[in-house]
Order: C-alpha cells, then structure tokens, then sequence
C-alpha cells in the first residue's frame, strides 16, 4: 500500500500513477515468454499461490512456538537449525542455510540485508516492504534501538543489540523470548502471539489485550 | 559495485513505518513480476549473483526511484536482453519478432514443490583449510570492485572478530561474472559498532556480516 507517511515513497507512487503502464508492461512480457516456450503460467500461478497461502510467518510461529515448550527441540534448533526446522516440514527456497538467534532479556537480535532484500522464505514468506526498504536498510546496522523504537518497541538503554546483515546465502530467524503469563499455553496457543516482526527482531511477542498475566 | 544499493548508514531516509496487515503483493503486476523471476530463473540462464548484479547496477537515482519490484522486473529485462532472449522491442509489440532460442529446463506446475522444497544449496565442499579460526581477529580488505561484491562498504577496512564458521560457499564475486563458483570459505565476522561508527555509536551493540575468506585478511599484529 502507498504510505502517506513518505511522500517520495516510490511504492506509493507506482500504486498511483504509473499501475497500469506496469500492468500492461508486465504483460506483454509474460506474452513473449509464454510464446517463446519459455514459461508456463500454470507454474506461475502456483508459485504466486503458494507464497500467499502455504509459505509464511505462520511457519516460523510453529517452530518458535515449539522451542519455547520442547526444550530438546530448542537445542537442536540452535545447534543444527536448518535440519530441526525441516523436521517440521520447513526447508528449501531462501531457507537453505539456517541460523536460529536467540533473545534473553539481556541481549536483542535484529536482521537485516542492508544489499538488498535477504529474507528467511521458508520459515517467513516474502518479506514485507519496510524490510526491503531505504529506511529500514540504512539504519539497522547504525540505530537499531531507534528502528525498534519506529515499531513502539522500547528496551532498557543497557540491553545489549546484536545486528546480523544477511550478506550470504545464510538466512537468520530470531528466537524470541517467550513472555511471561503463558506458562501452560498449547503450542498453537503460543504460535498465535508470535508475529513476523518478533522473529525479525523488529518486535516482541504480547499476550492479546485482556489477557491475565 | 559501490551502488545505491549499498545503503548501511545511510543518512536522511526517514522513520520505518510497517504496514498494518499487509499483504504479501500489492498489485497483480507485483505477482507476476515476482513469479516470472522465479520462473525464468529456473533454466539456468543465469545464476543468482548475476541476477542480484542486474537489480543493483542502475544509475543510483533509479534505483532509489524504483519500487521493489519494479527494479525486479528492470533486471529480469536485462538479463533475458543480454542472453538474447527477450529483446526490448519485443516487449514493446507484446509478442515475439523471431524465433525462440532453444531453452532446456522450463519450470513446469509439476516441479513447483520440488524447486522450494529443495531450494538451491549453495555449500559445496571443503578443498582446502580454513584459513581463521572462531575467535580470530580480521580485518576486512579496502576494495571497491566495480562488479558485484557481498562486502557492503560500512565494513570495508574494519578489525573484525570470527563468530562462526558456515562451510565453504560459492563465491558471488567470481560466480556474476560467469568466472565459475569458486567455492571460498564462509565466515561470520562480527564488528562493535565503535569500529564501524566511531566513539558515539552505541556501546552495547554489535553487527555482523557474512564474509568469503577472499574478503578478510589477518589483523594487524599488536605489539
């Protein structure tokens, strides 16, 4: 969506004026693929499909959710992550090379690709516009208590910040500390409260308003 | 390339401001664009790093210009251009003005799941010793290669620390330029942020970069 917060947004300004000369420009070259043999829609469909329904946070919720109720899987998960989130049924695409960092109250995580838009696929999905954006890019790796800060997320001027720049084939997955007040939750229960940002480290798990500590 | 690409400590781009709900695409073009990528990459033509090369070598104001798929589908023009391919006129007229190249391997909806489930392993393995070990301390080389490079600028020329060792990978440097995979080991090189930043960076943070050996060289002996 357009920003109204960011005038020069160049988002916003493909989603206003130029929408359908990208549309008609697109077109006509799946029309030369497509013609040429060298693409099939069908697998575009798939693909498009796939990344918007199957391939997203809601994948790396599990494997969150499950390290903070199976201590076994959580050292696994940390040791050797890329084979205990395949055993849930995540691998592949832009998840090959896994690490798995962990948050405690003394010390916050963050990820970033300040070279272009490295993103953990096969646990998270796509990532979202911020991440892929100027802002977002430049000031990770110099303020991230302040990126934290644009997020509403303020942590004591003595917690210690760890920035990992995705600069290789090597995709990271924050572990978020688990909250207090869930103790006795289902894992599915816990899933839930764990977003996207908190595994990127641009948030942190919160128990549903209302909720009793 | 030192391009705008490049963008860690950059100054004057204003707050991050996440989307409420936002969806995985914001237009039916931005789907197309992300699933022709996708698909044209499949054969082969190209490999990763050049495809990143082709995204990241605009003239700077284009590029910070572009939106993210946008420059997307920019770089896949170039690339099916440079192989003969698609030309430009073609896309113009919206149909093919000769006839198609031979092109083996087309991402058909039947390898779909295979291609992500399997992804594409970039570890090869081992020929030679690591030349660090964890706990070392580097020191990233000043270079400015006008071609694709994965050492970002705000740490060239800075004392490091090896973190982790992650294999031996192929070599983005040499593998863009068609100069064959090379495989090169693998670090995690962590930096305080006073030695990237100066004296008023934050004390308590520290970043890290993933970084091929050819990057790094020894630190400076301390007397």
């Amino acid at each position: 969506m357009p920003n109204p917060e960011r005038p020069h947004d160049p988002e916003r300004k493909h989603a206003q004026s130029q929408l359908s000369q990208m549309e008609l420009r697109v077109r006509a070259l799946e029309s030369v693929l497509t013609q040429k043999g060298y693409i099939e829609p069908a697998a575009l469909d798939l693909l498009i499909e796939t990344y918007e329904k199957k391939i997203g946070p809601h994948n790396g919720a599990r494997v969150v959710a499950k390290a903070w109720v199976d201590e076994e899987f959580k050292q696994r998960l940390l040791a050797e992550p890329t084979p205990a989130i395949a055993s849930l049924g995540y691998a592949g695409f832009q998840g090959e090379h896994m690490v798995v960092v962990e948050n405690t109250p003394q010390l916050h995580n963050m990820v970033v690709c300040t070279l272009c838009s490295c993103y953990p696929w096969a646990v998270l999905g796509l990532p979202p516009v911020w991440y892929k954006s100027a802002p977002y890019r430049s000031r990770a790796v110099v303020d991230p208590r302040g990126v934290l800060r644009d997020f509403g997320v303020e942590l004591p001027a003595d917690t210690e910040f760890r920035v990992w720049d995705s600069t290789s084939e090597v995709r990271y997955l924050v572990l978020p500390a688990r909250p207090l007040g869930t103790d006795g939750w289902s894992e599915e229960r816990l899933a839930s409260i764990v977003t996207r940002d908190c595994m990127i480290g641009t948030g942190l798990p919160t128990l549903p308003d209302g909720e009793s500590r | 390339m030192n391009g705008a690409h490049d963008m860690g400590g950059g100054h004057g781009f204003g707050p991050v401001v996440p989307e409420v709900r936002e969806p995985t695409f914001h237009a039916e073009w931005e789907r197309r664009v992300f699933a022709l990528t996708m698909a044209a990459g499949r054969p082969g033509k190209w490999n990763i790093d050049m495809g990143r090369f082709a995204r990241e070598n605009r003239p700077p104001a284009d590029y910070l210009n572009e939106s993210y798929y946008e420059i997307w589908l920019a770089g896949l023009e170039t690339l099916l251009a440079e192989r003969g391919l698609v030309s430009a006129d073609e896309i113009v007229a919206g149909h093919p003005l000769g006839e198609p190249k031979r092109v083996d391997g087309i991402l058909r909806q039947g390898d779909v799941e295979t291609l992500l489930y399997r992804g594409r392993p970039t570890e090869r393995p081992v020929s030679d010793p690591a030349r660090f070990r964890i706990g070392d301390r580097i020191r990233t080389k000043n270079i400015h290669p006008t071609t694709h490079t994965r050492l970002p600028r705000y740490v060239r020329g800075r004392a490091g620390i090896i973190e982790s060792l992650h294999g031996c990978h192929v070599f983005p440097d040499t593998n863009a330029l068609g100069q064959g995979e090379n495989p090169q080991w693998l670090y995690t090189v962590r930096f305080n942020a006073r030695d990237l930043w100066g004296p008023d960076a934050d004390p308590n943070l520290s970043v890290s970069v993933d970084a091929w050996e050819p990057y790094l060289e020894p630190a400076e002996q301390v007397p």
